[in-house]
């Protein structure tokens, strides 16, 4: 915080003791700030319920709101510029603006978030919904009947095999880039790059021709596992090179200067500098493959019951089922499509919290 | 410290001629190994993300063999009728896509600007996880979420929209809407509500981009324009958006490029219409990814080889838009402030 000394007053000969320096804090809101921008809150607001609903006879909730803004902003932007500047009046403008934004998105965050809890509940306050499949289980059977254990065993053992598959390769592709810089790290970035821009539904429609058509294999789990871990590698390899450009050259030229072969300054001071980067980046690909629905739903198939086995049979992962339940258009499975989603936002969640603590922890020691 | 000199006495020539002592510059045993395995690591990714835009492109030959130009003006999906093309495909995915960013370009600057300049201290790491949080939530959730919480309220805007600007193309819906009881199922399944989805995903993808690049706005400059008695707004305008314009551009691109692979949240919103039409806010319209989504699970060989193509046609469009993202973000910021 920047902190501006006030000028003592010039010291008179009958006051011997100045006025101890006291540090004025800058950038503070005054009463007339405050009553200015509550005043015009509250008019705006009495003004646009008479106007919107008794004057003019309309309705619905978002046309009151964008009417209460912009009767905000004139009325606020009316009441500061009777005793300030111009500059002044548009910054305090743009400002509850960028509120008013700011809110906005988390709004729509907190309320998809909310939602989706919401509308599960009813199904994620029974039990059977976490221990059993749906095998057997029609659409519109009660929330008593059923549940989602083989979407989550699905979703566990999918997202567990591409992250096997795609964490070394991702990685090593990173560590290929920007430690080794070998011939073609150019063509590689350059590639890896071009290939984040894949849509998801194309790497799974790649994996569709190539391993259901062309090579005769059933739709499985290890091809969803394979789709995901094509969608996954280039964001780890991205990731993983910002993760590992900003550790400082100093620390890599002060290792080869004590002795230290190129394996080991790599393992042991590159990749422990960048280690809080590396799991961000890990964990953001995990939590875009955790997500997935368009990859399961080409190179998997929704079933209804719990399989084990990812190279024989389909299997159901949280965001298939969601979507399948969903497309029934039935209010029970409607139900059950939130329920899954919530299990998934869960997930999600924990691994972003995961993620949070281990970056903040690794940020303490050092 | 200062180094010193022996200077050799000038008298004594040198007894024997000085050899330079021999440096090995090859690699150790234990590098050698692991940069082969690492290089191998290396040329196996390339290979791989290779192969599949080769296999792409190589897919799509037959289809635009048989097809020829009219692949890309035909607009109707017709494979029974050997009637197949991406004219209004495009189209409606690239509605969706700038709907969506019409809404997030916005709110992603905003936000950016608001977490890094305007927001209390204590409040900015909340609001950075906010971003990061939103940007994992799975995309079918966003769909979910719009079409049963957003929709119901999103069609009194189109409704609204179609009434005072119908006269305006993009805002044209084919029903009257001044009628007593308006046709609700006209708004519902558009392009404007699927964008709203879509745009859920773009605005963090777009807005932590900004927001890196803002915070890399130089401190001095920043404190200068302070100095000079600036607000906030004026320290913004004139010294943190004109440094970070590259990348406010580029991530606004990088967030183009999902919105427009986006499949589950459109697939769960929009009903399918294979026709160009530029009226956003009227019901049905298709993209790219939910024509896959929807078509290949009945498709024969040579309609697979179809929809491949449909998706590489998509693919070359995210790629360019992502390499020209990628210029503007590189331009922009760059690893060179953290050497030590």
């Amino acid at each position: 915080m920047t902190t501006l000394y006030a000028v003592p007053p010039v010291a008179e000969a009958d006051t011997p003791r100045p006025a101890p320096r006291t540090p004025r804090r800058i950038r503070r809101f005054t009463a007339e700030d405050r009553f200015a921008a509550i005043g015009s809150f509250l008019g705006s607001l009495a003004l646009v319920y008479i106007g919107y609903l008794h004057i003019l006879y309309f309705s619905g909730v978002l046309g009151f709101l964008v009417c209460w803004y912009v009767t905000f902003m004139v009325l606020y932007g009316v009441v500061v510029s009777v005793s300030n500047p111009r500059p002044i009046v548009v910054e305090r403008l743009v400002t509850s603006t960028l509120y008013l934004a700011s809110a906005v998105v988390v709004l729509a965050l907190g309320s998809t978030v909310l939602y989706t809890f919401a509308k599960g509940w009813r199904a994620l306050v029974h039990l059977n919904f976490f221990t059993r499949d749906m095998a057997g289980v029609s659409p519109t059977a009660p929330l008593t009947q059923g549940g989602i254990f083989h979407a989550i065993v699905g979703t566990v053992i999918e997202v567990g095999i591409a992250v096997a598959v795609s964490v070394p390769l991702g990685i090593g592709t990173a560590v290929y880039m920007t430690e080794v810089r070998g011939r073609a790290s150019k063509l590689v970035r350059t590639i890896v790059e071009s290939m984040t821009a894949l849509p998801e539904i194309l790497a799974g429609l790649f994996v569709y021709v190539v391993l259901v058509i062309g090579f005769g294999l059933s739709k499985t789990g290890l091809a969803v596992s394979a789709a995901m871990a094509v969608t996954m590698i280039p964001i780890i390899a991205r990731a993983g090179e910002v993760a590992l450009r900003v550790v400082p050259g100093g620390l890599r030229e002060a290792s080869s200067a004590l002795g230290a072969t190129h394996w080991k300054t790599v393992s042991r001071v590159v990749l422990p500098s960048a280690a809080a980067g590396l799991v961000t980046a890990t964990i953001l690909a995990i939590a875009r493959g955790i997500g997935e629905t368009a990859i399961p739903l080409i190179c998997s198939g929704a079933s209804s019951f719990t399989n084990y086995d990812p190279v024989n049979e389909p299997m159901n992962s949280l965001p298939l089922m969601a979507y399948t339940e969903y497309s029934t258009h039935e209010p029970l499975a409607i139900v059950r499509a939130f329920g899954a989603s919530s299990v998934l936002l869960t997930m999600v969640l924990i691994l972003f919290v995961v993620a949070r603590l281990l970056v903040r922890d690794r940020g303490a020691r050092r | 410290m200062t180094a010193t000199v022996d200077l050799l006495p000038p008298a004594t020539p040198p007894s024997e001629p000085r050899q330079p002592r021999r440096l090995s510059s090859g690699l150790q045993p234990s590098d050698r190994i692991f940069h082969g395995g690492v290089t191998s690591i290396g040329m196996v990714v390339l290979a791989l993300t290779g192969a599949i835009g080769l296999f792409l492109g190589y897919q799509s030959i037959p289809t635009l063999h048989h097809y020829g130009l009219r692949f890309f003006t035909q607009t109707q999906w017709l494979p029974q009728l050997d009637k197949i093309g991406i004219a209004a495909v495009l189209v409606g995915t690239v509605e969706v896509a700038l709907v969506a960013m019409v809404v997030a370009f916005p709110l992603a600057l905003m936000f950016a600007l608001f977490i890094t300049d305007y927001a209390p201290k204590r409040m900015k790491s909340w609001l950075i996880s906010t971003v990061d949080l939103m940007a994992a939530v799975p995309s079918i959730i966003y769909g979910l979420w719009g079409f049963f919480l957003l929709q119901p309220h999103a069609i009194n805007l189109a409704r609204w929209l179609s009434q005072y600007f119908g006269w305006f193309p993009l805002f044209h819906v084919d029903t009257d809407p001044n009628a007593a009881v308006w046709q609700q199922s006209r708004y519902t399944s558009s392009a404007f509500i699927a964008g709203l989805a879509v745009s859920m995903m773009a605005i963090p993808l777009a807005c932590a981009i900004m927001r890196g690049v803002f915070d890399q706005a130089p401190l001095g400059e920043r404190e200068a324009a302070m100095a000079l008695g600036g607000t906030r707004f004026g320290v913004a305008r004139t010294v943190v958006l004109p440094f970070a314009k590259g990348g406010v551009i580029g991530g606004t691109m990088l967030a183009l490029g999902r919105a427009l692979g986006e499949t589950a949240a459109v697939l769960i919103i929009i009903s399918p219409a294979y026709a160009i039409k530029p009226r956003v806010l009227e019901a049905g319209t298709q993209t790219t990814s939910a024509l896959i989504a929807g078509n290949f699970g009945n498709a024969t060989k040579s309609q697979l080889s179809a929809l491949l193509t449909a998706g590489f046609v998509l693919f070359l469009i995210t790629l360019a838009v992502n390499s020209v993202a990628a210029v503007f973000i590189r331009r922009s910021r760059s690893g060179t402030g953290t050497e030590i």
